[in-house]
């Protein structure tokens, strides 16, 4: 079915759909209309989610955690600050390999205080343990959120699922998208049936020990590999979820990639932009092409490498400053996957749309025309700038 | 089951909290934990709760658990929305079908825990009513990170970050009254009570607390033999000179309305209570005989004031 919805309520939809067991709810500002529209779902006896009304999202954090970890399945949203108030538990989340599902709505972090889209709360975040994914528009937003379930909770990977949109860009746009219907989801996500669980009869169980450091690398190392074991299974759902909708998924998006010698590497709904300026370079022969990153943890580094091989110049965009002074965290690990390439394009990262900063497709092209001067030149300095900043005598 | 408090039969209940923890030996903390889960009836399981303190890294060492029942521990801050997650797992489950048998929901939290960083934690779960016992053992100070002070400790009491020194005394500050905020709260329980005795009173409250339906808070008296500077085998004397000295009161709150538990035969002074411990030794030094007369006197003004409450 078509329908119109704005990316939150398109996630609302999708966790009516699912009918999760627990929901933790708290506000912020964009993502505060997802708990909004799942209090209207309950309130109407449209699901039958136990909606836990906490007084933070720290402990909306510590109500999924416990929640599934007591065999139930658990779901929140939120963004920015409220991300950042779970940071320590999102850690416990994913190494007692609790499949929890998140929706970040992305939005800029204090300070200064801030509410429009990039993606510093999620890259904060980024190495918490968390599958991330992220969704360009509204339908991404919602078939990534129905894809979640299945990912995270298999037995090889029970992780958690971080499924990121932009916040107003994506969260508060209404766009015509499709809707499954509500039995093919149900069919699709499936029972959740843990094998173990606090309220397991037979079986009680214990959660969160004090871990020993004769135990605690063992630990450590097997989350890493249910990491590695993500890959895999989030193209295997993405197959299966191509059945049911017809809409295909993979790691990230290539765009015109086939034979492009100058090629951008974003996240997110600047995909959109990117496209149409690719679309007009096209037009003028510009062998431009763009690779959208959808999945960010795991992050797919030799699948990158390889679509990024035949060019010559690449920029990374990034939507977050890392502090790093050495680039954002895009450029950190695109850079680090293309080192093992025998012959590698020219690499620059341009950090760009911070706290709402608009992104346009003139910008994009002034971003190819940069490309191309290198792809002459060879000259990448400064590696790493920053678009659309302005000067000290513009903004007196 | 009879409602007259056996401790023979109680203590011939099986253990839910086992032997071979790593709890110093006459930590109050172990005695607490399986006093309030022999509360429990024998055919009702639980899940317990735990924050990151003494009490959690000594019960729960990977790959020992000392817990019979379904545990889980998280974090430090956050035990009493651990505690809500668990409770409204169960709903959901029960409400699909997928669970059918009477689980009961219990949170061990430390000072710390309880009065300073879980605190609002603590305070929105009871608020939201959710149907679990929330104990605070109390042993007045950050244990488990080698005696830092809380809001739990007594003013005057020496800890690693209020020593004694040329121009420090020790804390500065009164402890919170915790359990009158709790009962600020309008929760059905709220009770004060230690592990004194026959474990008597520990016991009945544990019963009332798990028993009754919404959110119910014990705050426990939990003496350390480290912390408060004492030799380990007088955890029971320590108790009881709390209670006598009026201290630590026991009473409890239901539905609003106040009721004493215990009236010391002979209300003893203070310094009684604080002389046997290393943490108060600085109180009887010359000179400082005025901090002994201060304990007395907001030890008199809180127990006139609970007296008030309770018509007693
Ligand atoms: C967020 C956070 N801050 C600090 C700590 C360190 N920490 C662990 S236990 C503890 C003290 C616990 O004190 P209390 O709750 O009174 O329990 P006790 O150990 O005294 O029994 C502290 C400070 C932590 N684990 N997490
Ligand atoms: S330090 Fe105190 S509270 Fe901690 S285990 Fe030892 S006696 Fe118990
Ligand atoms: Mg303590």
């Amino acid at each position: 079915m078509s329908n119109c919805l704005s990316g939150n309520e398109a996630v609302a939809y999708a966790i009516k759909q699912i009918n999760p067991d627990v929901m933790g709810a708290f506000p912020i500002t964009p993502s505060t209309e997802i708990p909004e529209y799942v209090a209207n779902y309950v309130a109407n006896g449209e699901v039958n989610t136990e909606y836990v009304t906490v007084e933070s999202e720290h402990s909306s954090m510590s109500v999924c955690i416990a929640a599934q970890a007591a065999g139930a399945r658990s779901v929140s949203a939120t963004s920015s600050c409220g991300l950042a108030l779970m940071y320590e538990l999102l850690y416990v989340a994913a190494s007692c390999r609790l499949p929890i599902t998140l929706a970040c709505v992305n939005r800029a972090l204090s300070g200064p205080i801030n509410i429009n889209a990039d993606h510093s709360d999620s890259m904060g975040a980024r190495d918490t343990g968390w599958i991330q994914i992220y969704a360009e528009n509204n339908q991404e937003a919602y078939d990534n959120f129905l894809m979640a379930m299945p990912i995270g909770e298999t037995p090889s990977v029970r992780l958690p699922v971080m499924t990121c949109m932009d916040g107003f860009i994506t969260s508060h746009a209404v766009e015509n998208m499709e809707l499954l219907e509500t039995d093919a989801v149900r069919k699709f996500i499936g029972e959740y049936n843990p094998e173990n669980y606090l309220l397991k009869r037979e079986n009680p169980l214990a959660v969160g020990p004090y871990d020993v450091s004769a135990y605690y690398m063992e630990h450590k190392v097997l989350e890493a590999e249910a990491m590695k074991a993500a890959k895999a299974r989030i193209l295997e759902v993405a197959a299966e979820f191509e059945k049911i909708s017809g809409r295909s998924y993979g790691l990230f998006e290539e765009y015109m990639m086939e034979d492009a010698e100058l090629a951008l590497v974003l996240i997110g709904s600047s995909a959109g932009t990117a496209k149409a300026a690719i679309d007009k370079l096209r037009a003028e022969n510009v062998k431009a092409g763009l690779v959208k990153i959808r999945v960010f943890r795991p992050f797919p580094g030799e699948e990158l490498a390889r679509a990024l091989a035949g060019t010559r110049a690449v920029a990374v965009m990034d939507k977050s400053e890392g502090f790093s002074a050495n680039g954002g965290p895009l450029f950190a690990e695109t850079r680090s996957a293309l080192y093992d390439l025998k012959v590698r394009p020219y690499l620059i990262d341009i950090v760009y749309g911070l706290g709402g900063r608009d992104v346009k497709t003139e910008d994009i092209e002034k971003v190819f025309g940069r490309l191309a001067d290198i792809a002459v030149t060879g000259e990448t300095q400064p590696v790493y700038t920053h678009m659309g900043q302005r000067s000290k005598e513009e903004i007196a | 089951m009879s409602t007259v408090y056996n401790l023979k039969r109680e203590v011939e209940k099986p253990a839910r909290l086992t032997g071979g923890h790593r709890l110093c030996a006459g930590c109050g903390a172990g005695v607490i934990v399986s006093g309030v889960l022999r509360a429990l009836n024998k055919e009702d399981r639980a899940v317990v709760v735990n924050a990151t303190s003494c009490l959690e890294v000594s019960t729960f060492m990977y790959p020992y658990t000392a817990y019979m029942d379904s545990y889980i521990h998280s974090a430090f801050e956050n035990s009493a929305a651990t505690c809500s997650g668990v409770e409204a797992a169960y709903n959901a489950l029960k409400r699909r079908g997928k669970v059918e048998e009477t689980v009961k929901f219990i949170t061990f939290a430390g000072d710390g825990g309880t009065y300073d960083i879980g605190f609002q934690s603590l305070s929105g779960a009871m608020e939201r009513g959710h149907d679990m016992v929330y104990v605070c053992y109390d042993n007045e100070a950050y244990m488990n990170t080698g005696i830092q002070r809380s809001s739990s400790t007594p003013r005057f009491a020496r800890t690693t970050t209020t020593p004694i020194g040329s121009v420090g005394q020790g804390k500065k500050q009164n402890k919170k009254d915790l359990v009158e905020i709790l009962v600020a709260h309008n929760i059905p329980y709220v009770a004060q009570t230690a592990p004194i005795g026959n474990f008597k009173d520990l016991h009945t409250k544990s019963y009332k607390a798990i028993y009754t339906e919404g959110p119910c808070f014990l705050n426990v008296l939990s003496p350390c033999p480290r912390g408060w500077d004492y030799p380990m085998a007088k955890l029971s004397e320590i108790t009881k000179l709390a209670m006598d000295t009026c201290v630590w009161p026991l009473y409890e709150v239901e539905e609003g309305v106040w009721h004493l538990s215990y009236t010391p035969k002979k209300k003893l002074p203070v310094e009684d209570f604080l002389r046997p411990q290393g943490r108060f030794k600085h109180m009887f030094q010359k000179g400082n005989e005025w901090m002994i007369e201060d304990a007395q006197a907001y030890v008199n003004q809180k127990w006139e004031r609970l007296l008030e409450h309770t018509g007693a």
